[in-house]
């Protein structure tokens, strides 16, 4: 066990684990996180992305000791009143069927837009085929984030 | 308007009422939290007043209605609550959704399964809608003394025609609740719909984008574990032996020991290969996977260890030998192929799959000496019910199966030997825990789509007329025939042969069961049969349904040829079947599952030499249409899906070992590979609504193949179509 001060979604936390503890389960079992969610554990579903300064990273796979001091940021903290540009174009094209994954999908979404405003179809693809959705509902992820990008331009 | 006679029903609502008093809900506070749908509905309500088994209403007027099935993705949490609305006569606004828990008294058929939920409440959920509505407006026709038959609603206002009264719902909610159901109700005509019909977004939207707690995995409770288990590494192989000791030591542990979790007496949802499994509880998620990382167990021999070569082989070996008797046999094929002018005949094949659910398996228990609290995601709560009562040896009015939000079903929870196992693990460390499955554990475990194999062989006269038709299938543990579907009925001389090689790997319903592999290995083949006689795919089809409406061979055809033909007639107007569209390799597909008929066109182009799907247009008849969002959504998905596993599927074996374990083996469609656009047209008949979940998933898959085949003049017989030289299993 060893004693790691973390800040999420601009909050400073100390928190005592294992330093291998992956930040999905410091997340989600001790801050009682659960937006960010298991899916694979090995950075190959996209189910559990946050954001670390910003970038989005696979929380299942980043050890509590290597956050660090970065700013990590999670779904519940993407926005204070849930209108975030992805987010109410989310609600707008009715993507979730399930829903598992959208929280992931919304998170990386929202890194591209960030660092890329007005991506292209091609570019969206790319950015976002490390999230895996069972249900499909991709057309309508792809079609959201082309609405929330105008919105935010 | 449509008169129900509520006889048969009315006992069941009366005892409703009475149990409903105490308040009727199974709650844990993050499911229920309640909140107003509208920020109109300011006022915050003091008091709720049971109305039937799905409704609530407060004295604010806002409604709660419990959308009684499981909610794996399908939107029935929306859907269903709709057509309460409907009836009821509120305003969607002012209406909360809140999931019902396992009540088999105040409610029927709790199963997400066989796209069944809305064909099933149909009549049932707008007969709560109704009877509620009748009972409040009695209610306030004895408070102003007035005859019922001179009240009206809209929006949740009951008014009075002859006078200026008029009182909102929560108003009269106290009286009518005590109030008993009439014997007759009446039902709105489909043109007064104002709810059913109009796109309404997903209820639970707004929790899913923000990450509120919904799911079995976010579920947590005082005092709660962490369990998982470590099953077999094979099929075939059982528990030998394990030294506890060597991770009782480490950080969290809490306890390590070996569990059965099977029933004595197994229902059908009871399939599962390991019944005997390694437990190990503990404080954190993370400190218990290092546990079982760390955890050597031995393993021993229990059966025969599998491979896919040897389910290749078999399959050949039964597809290449008659059924003891047939599934359907119509007129002389035999004869008919003798004296064929042409025959054409094709094997067609696909894997076991997975169903790799987002959301891994797991389950919370807290089973104490006399009761116990089941909450997770399940498909069929109530086969769950029963099974945990029978291995925790407790009555079943002592377990509550309460259910969550599921990250996916697509059949897999219907199988609920994990909730079994979070049961028998809670009771064994005498504390509430959540069994928690890794990917690893979930996509090994079993319970997949059985690998198939399909001969068809077809006669064709000198007139290019379709004469005879065999097909004969096989499949591990279970075939895909379905005897009496298309082509049957169309055909004077006709062969459907049924076979089932056993294994040892658990298999089971995966969405849209069986007709997952016949519909692309069908209208596959029926599209190489078309072109064999030189008639245009779409034509042919509709001779062959011709036949079947004005002479259909035999009594027992389970479609109805002219709503088959009006789907494939629908998509050939919208997508302008037959002109020249440079670049665009079209195919086309047509299949009736689950109630409803589905027929799609896949327009695809070659770039730098891959395929890809440039539009699906898709013609949809499932009657009524009750949430068109949602169904849109559904439609889509299924077919993303179907691409995804038509192309890219499949779970093979070496030695009873699953050789894909995790997303790094295995592929499922990702978004790069999806079609560029979908158009979804509905076929507006007014016929009761029939369901959604699957029937899109299973024809698109040839679509597929026929579009692949006119891009590059190769047929494909062998899911995955991606990947080449793969052996089926």
């Amino acid at each position: 066990m060893a004693t790691f001060n973390i800040k999420v979604n601009g909050q400073a936390h100390q928190i005592d684990v294992e330093p291998d503890t992956p930040l999905l389960w410091v997340l989600r079992d001790h801050l009682d996180m659960v937006g960010t969610k298991f899916g694979c554990g090995i950075a190959q579903c996209g189910a559990c992305t946050v954001h670390l300064n910003g970038i989005a990273v696979r929380s299942c796979s980043l050890p509590i000791s290597n956050v660090g001091e970065s700013e990590v940021v999670t779904i519940e903290g993407l926005s204070e009143k849930a209108d975030h540009a992805l987010q109410t174009a989310w609600l707008e094209h009715d993507v979730p069927q399930c829903g598992y994954c959208q929280a992931g999908q919304i998170m990386n979404a929202a890194a591209l837009l960030s660092r890329n405003p007005n991506p292209s179809d091609k570019e969206i693809e790319t950015a976002m085929d490390g999230n895996l959705c069972r249900c499909g509902t991709y057309i309508r992820i792809k079609a959201a984030i082309k609405t929330a990008a105008q919105q935010m331009s | 308007m449509t008169l129900i006679r509520t006889k048969h029903n009315r006992r069941s609502f009366l005892k409703i009422s009475s149990a409903a008093g105490g308040g009727m809900l199974i709650g844990f506070n993050w499911l229920v939290a309640c909140q107003p749908a509208s920020k109109e509905v300011a006022n915050v309500p003091k008091e709720w007043f049971d109305i039937n088994a799905y409704i609530k209403i407060a004295d604010t007027g806002l409604v709660t209605i419990y959308s009684p099935n499981p909610e794996i993705g399908q939107n029935v949490k929306t859907s269903m609550p709709m057509l309460v609305a409907e009836e009821l006569d509120v305003d969607w606004k002012n209406v909360v959704v809140e999931q019902g828990h396992l009540n088999t008294q105040k409610y029927s058929r709790q199963i997400a399964g066989g796209s069944q939920s809305i064909r099933h409440g149909w009549q049932s959920l707008r007969m709560a809608g109704a009877s509620a509505r009748r009972v409040l407006m009695e209610a306030a026709a004895s408070q102003w003394q007035v005859p019922v038959s001179e009240l009206t609603t809209e929006n949740g206002i009951i008014s009075h025609k002859n006078s200026d009264k008029s009182v909102h719902y929560g108003e009269v909610a106290t009286a009518a609740a005590s109030l008993e159901v009439p014997e007759n109700i009446e039902l709105k005509d489909p043109k007064d719909f104002k709810i059913i019909g109009k796109a309404t977004k997903n209820v639970d939207g707004s929790k899913i984008i923000t990450g509120k707690p919904l799911f079995g995995l976010d579920y947590k409770k005082e005092g709660m574990k962490i369990a998982m288990i470590i099953h077999p590494p094979a099929f075939g192989m059982k528990i030998k032996g394990f030294d506890a000791s060597s991770v009782k030591s480490m950080p969290g542990i809490l306890d390590v020991f070996k569990v059965q979790t099977a029933p004595a007496e197994k229902q059908w949802s009871d399939t599962n290969a390991f019944p005997e499994l390694v437990a190990i509880v503990g404080e954190t998620t993370w400190q218990v996977m290092k546990a079982k990382k760390a955890l050597e167990v031995d393993w021993e021999l229990e059966s025969t260890l599998e491979s896919s070569e040897g389910h290749n082989l078999a399959l050949d070996k039964a597809l290449n030998s008659p059924a003891e008797k047939p599934a359907r046999l119509d007129g002389d094929p035999d004869k008919a192929f003798k004296n064929a002018a042409k025959v054409i005949e094709k094997v067609y094949s696909a894997p076991f799959l997975p169903h790799n659910t987002m959301e891994p398996m797991n389950f919370f228990a807290d089973v104490t000496g006399e009761n116990a609290e089941l909450t997770g995601p399940i498909q069929t709560p109530e086969s769950l019910r029963k099974s945990a009562s029978d291995l925790l040896g407790l009555p079943e009015d002592k377990i509550n199966v309460n259910m969550t939000r599921m990250g996916g079903g697509f059949g897999r929870r219907l199988y609920g030997n994990f909730g079994l196992e979070a049961a028998a693990i809670s009771k064994h460390v005498n504390a509430p825990v959540k069994l928690i499955y890794t990917r690893e554990d979930d996509m090994t475990q079993g319970t997949y789509r059985p690998a198939y194999k399909i001969k068809y062989s077809a006669a064709l006269d000198e007139n290019n007329e379709l004469i005879g038709f065999k097909l004969r299938g096989v499949g591990m543990n279970e075939g895909p025939i379905f005897a009496n579907r298309f082509p049957a009925g169309t055909v004077p001389h006709y062969l459907a042969e049924n076979k089932s090689v056993d294994s040892n790997i658990s298999t089971g319903a995966w969405r849209a069961p069986r007709s997952n592999f016949i519909a692309g290995a069908e209208q596959s083949f029926i599209d190489e049969v078309a072109e064999a006689a030189g008639k245009d795919p779409i034509d042919f089809r509709l001779e062959l349904f011709e036949k079947a409406i004005k002479n259909p061979v035999g009594e027992k055809n389970d479609y109805d040829p002219e709503r088959y033909a009006g789907v494939l007639k629908l998509i050939k107007e919208k997508a302008g079947w037959g002109k020249d569209m440079p670049g665009i390799h079209r195919g086309v597909s047509a299949y009736y599952c689950h109630n409803s008929y589905v027929a799609q066109v896949v327009d695809i182009a070659l770039e730098n030499g891959q395929p890809k799907v440039k539009k699906i247009w898709c013609a949809v008849d499932c009657g009524i249409v009750v949430n068109p969002e949602g169904a849109i959504n559904q439609i889509e998905g299924g077919m993303v899906d179907g691409i995804g596993h038509g192309m890219y599927g499949g779970i093979t074996f070496k030695d009873g070992v699953a050789d894909q374990s995790n997303f790094n083996k295995y592929s499922l469609i990702r978004n790069s590979q999806a079609p560029e656009a979908v158009e979804v047209f509905f076929v507006d008949n007014g016929i009761d609504p029939t369901g959604l979940g699957e029937p899109s998933l299973p024809p698109i898959i040839a679509a597929l193949a026929n579009s692949m085949y006119k891009a590059t003049g190769k047929r494909l017989y062998k899911q995955p179509f991606a990947q080449k030289d793969i052996v089926v299993g």
